[in-house]
């Protein structure tokens, strides 16, 4: 499993979060119950200034794999803000069975 | 009274007298007759936006397209000569698809110092030649020089790459894409090559789906959810006026005010927004400052947010204040069914902050449009029960009666053609 920066060690027990692939994230929300994602969003959204503070001690295109692992965390934390911010469920409302998939996403 | 000053006739709409201001019949959008007519009056003669030159780095650099739509495949490479060049994806010796990867219809991408079919290993330089025939004496009087890929008519306007499948269609891509489009040059596309590239199997119809993105009356309402409540009830308050529309020809574009980008109330937009300054209008900072081309913020509106163009058939340019821009490919498959890509492109970060701005941007698209795929499905059945036939639409729904009124003008066109053609043909035998 993904390791965090020592610092970040707070944020270790969510390391399944950190997923490289918006594909991977998205089908974990899914499969995530609300509990959970408020788990990993209280603990991961007052710490989001603080991981983007020690990413930028490494330029984007040469991330060490500590802040690398931290960064795909924050990732997860930006996908799980609309479920756990504003729908109070997993699934996009009447959304249905429509589905959109990433076809292209940034190396970083 | 309108929030934002109207044309003197009174309305948009009127101010473009041929689009008509009565109810419109959606029989276009469910008609699997018409379609086929489609097909081939617009899909086999228009100029189609494919990629951009971004895809296409290097020599040898290529990508696949398929249009169902026109029953074909294309395959579009960077030649030895920096050109770019489009070809039918299909081998000269028995017609196999020559460029895929394990499915035969799944797009692809890559690099390669020459194209090699698969069945027989014929092969052909990135210039589209003939160069090797697998045991080539047992041919009989067979020239490589006849036995070429079929070229596609391939042009590029500011780094979007279009093809067009109607050898006899000589308009050059630039005067098709007509006054809009001149004043969008000089827009730097080119530096936005951060991509998030997303794709649906929509349930609809094309044109259903580029109605959806064509008007905002409907983003108060469907989309009320999104927002904090704060926000959503001061949105269906005021519902949604544009700040201007143009037309020209067959292409038309809507301006509109920016919402939250930068909020002026920050408890209108959700938590991580405030901390990531982003949301659905994109990163609140500025990567790069921009004078704007003529065609952006047409009334030069201090509150201008996105200006989305149409260029018809099927490709739809949003380009937003802060600086980014998306692109809407909308592939058809058949009569109530296409593919929609949609497309952002920021430029490259350099902070975390800039990176999760970006990223939140993206994710933030995903789920409106996830709600739009979904309810134009329901539009689709509920149009096919022809239970009721004629449509009201509203001022703030101009680009709707142009995009109908277009494809209708395109099909009946084709169709005139074609019977004139019978005729002669029924004369001369």
């Amino acid at each position: 499993m993904a390791t965090l920066p020592a610092e970040f060690a707070d944020l270790e027990p969510f390391a399944d979060w950190c997923l490289e692939f918006e594909r991977e994230r998205y089908a974990k929300r899914l499969s995530s119950s609300m509990e959970e994602m408020q788990a990993f969003y209280d603990a991961a959204f007052p710490r989001l200034e603080a991981a983007m503070a020690y990413i930028d001690r490494s330029p984007l295109d040469a991330l060490p794999d500590d802040a690398r692992h931290l960064l795909w965390l924050c990732y997860s934390l930006v996908n799980v803000s609309f479920p756990v911010e504003v729908w109070r469920q997993p699934y996009v409302p009447d959304s249905g069975a429509a589905s959109m998939d990433v076809v292209v996403e940034p190396a970083v | 009274m309108p929030h934002f000053p109207k044309p003197a006739e009174g309305s948009w709409t009127e101010h473009y007298p041929y689009l008509g201001t009565g109810p419109v019949t959606y029989e276009d959008s469910i008609s699997p007759e018409h379609y086929e007519v489609e097909r081939k009056a617009i899909f086999g003669r228009t100029w189609l936006n494919v990629g951009r030159v971004e895809q296409l780095p290097r020599v040898g650099s290529y990508f696949t397209k398929e249009i169902d739509a026109a029953n074909t495949s294309v395959v579009v490479v960077r030649s030895a000569d920096q050109q770019v060049r489009a070809f039918y994806n299909m081998c000269r010796h028995r017609g196999n698809k020559l460029v895929w990867q394990d499915y035969p219809g799944e797009e692809t991408n890559g690099t390669c110092r020459q194209f090699t079919c698969k069945y027989h290993g014929w092969r052909y330089n990135l210039e589209g030649d003939l160069t090797f025939i697998q045991q080539e004496p047992e041919f009989f009087d067979v020239d490589k020089a006849d036995y070429g890929l079929v070229p596609v008519r391939v042009e590029t306007w500011e780094g979007f790459i279009f093809v067009n499948l109607d050898a006899h269609d000589t308009t050059p891509l630039r005067d098709y894409l007509g006054e809009l489009a001149r004043g969008l040059e000089g827009y730097p596309f080119d530096q936005m090559t951060q991509v998030f590239k997303y794709r649906a199997v929509v349930g609809a119809n094309w044109k259903l789906f580029i109605d959806a993105f064509t008007e905002f009356y409907h983003a108060p309402v469907l989309h009320a959810r999104q927002a904090v409540s704060a926000e959503s009830q001061k949105l269906s308050q005021f519902g949604y006026e544009a700040l201007s529309y143009q037309i020209a020809g067959p292409h038309g574009m809507v301006s509109s005010w920016g919402g939250m980008s930068p909020p002026k109330d920050l408890d209108m937009v959700k938590p991580i927004e405030r901390v990531l300054h982003s949301g659905l209008f994109g990163p609140w900072d500025r990567p790069i400052e921009i004078e704007l081309p003529p065609s952006l913020n047409p009334a030069r509106s201090p509150v201008w947010g996105v200006d989305s163009f149409l260029f018809f058939p099927n490709f739809m340019l949003l380009v937003w204040a802060p600086n980014w821009y998306l692109t809407y490919n909308y592939w058809p498959t058949s009569y109530n069914t296409h593919i929609f890509e949609g497309t952002l492109y920021f430029v490259p970060p350099k902070t975390a902050r800039e990176r999760l701005s970006q990223e939140i941007a993206a994710v933030t698209f995903k789920e409106y449009a996830l709600q739009d795929g979904n309810t134009l499905e329901a539009t689709q059945t509920m149009l096919e029960s022809r239970a009721v036939t004629q449509f009201p639409l509203g001022d703030q729904e101009i680009l709707l009666r142009l995009l109908h009124h277009t494809a209708r003008e395109y099909v009946a066109d084709y169709q005139r053609q074609q019977s004139g053609t019978s005729e002669r043909v029924g004369a001369t035998s």
